[in-house]
């Protein structure tokens, strides 16, 4: 194969999902925790696709394009909570959003 | 040659990769993020490109970075966008333990790598041309993976229904977002 090996593709999938990991730790606006998800699940899908190449083996990209559609849906589900809450007048920090606390 | 081309195409990638991730992760404004974002996921278009999974990558720039960012940057004008500043007032206990969470999952998923797949991950399966491409993925996902196929579909439509519902907002009595703004101004102090 021409390029780097499959470890670094690995490497990189790596660090993207740490780094998305610290966005939805250390984030306190639901928008970019949201975002910072989709990073991970990027990170994941980097890596099927990487492994899929190493093996040959497609059914790693089949994968990959279901996790998408859960994203997307994810992103749909997601933004619909942080419409309605921002129209309630309550304030977007994942802090503050203790109501179902029992 | 061809390998340098493809070498400097993956450095530019990952880089840009791995900085778009952290700018999404440390920009105040989530507009900027969401910004931040697409470029993201151009460049991870771009590796999947180098792995040869040319729908997937299709896939990516189309759903993502067109419409699915495009709702992002749509809800995040209209909520005004307020800024966040991720390291306000100083280091907190909160923000160590995220910092230390993240390095920890970072050095466990490298050290399982190189633990359980660190010899085989330089040999590469041969692949033909149709590796990947539209008619293959078309294929597999009619034949052996058809009941994923179909569940996805599924989970599509669900969300989308719970979207709808979550954002009607009926104040009245009897159905389930009247009750939930009956509830919520009970509570309310």
């Amino acid at each position: 194969m021409l390029g780097p090996d499959i470890v670094w593709y690995l490497a990189v999938a790596a660090f993207l999902f740490a780094t998305g990991a610290l966005g939805v730790l250390l984030r306190r606006s639901p928008l970019i925790v949201l975002l910072s998800l989709e990073i991970m699940l990027n990170g994941a899908n980097l890596a099927l696709i990487a492994f899929a190449r190493l093996h040959g083996e497609a059914s790693g990209q089949i994968f990959a394009l279901a996790v998408m559609a859960v994203a997307a849906s994810e992103v749909v589900v997601g933004l619909g909570l942080i419409v309605a809450i921002a129209r309630k007048r309550i304030d977007l920090d994942v802090d503050k959003l203790s109501f179902l606390r029992g | 040659m061809g390998n340098v081309v493809v070498w400097a195409v993956w450095v530019v990638a990952a880089f840009s990769c791995l900085a778009s991730g952290i700018a999404v992760v440390s920009f105040t404004n989530p507009f900027f993020s969401a910004l931040a974002l697409i470029g993201n996921l151009a460049s991870l278009a771009v590796l999947y490109l180098l792995l040869s999974a040319e729908f997937v990558a299709a896939g990516q720039v189309l759903v993502y970075a067109g419409a699915v960012m495009v709702m992002f940057l749509f809800v995040t004008a209209y909520l005004g966008g307020r800024a966040d500043a991720p390291w306000a007032g100083g280091p907190s206990w909160q923000q160590f333990g995220a910092v230390l969470a993240a390095g920890a999952i970072l050095v466990e998923v490298i050290v399982v790598i190189g633990l359980k797949a660190g010899g085989r991950l330089s040999h590469e399966a041969k692949i033909d041309g149709s590796f990947g491409s539209p008619r293959q993925i078309g294929t597999l996902f009619l034949t052996d993976h058809l009941l994923a196929f179909e569940i996805t579909s599924v989970v599509l439509l669900v969300a989308a229904v719970g979207a709808v519902i979550l954002g009607a907002h009926s104040r009245r009595p009897g159905t389930t977002a009247g009750v939930i703004h009956e509830r919520e101004v009970r509570a309310r102090p």
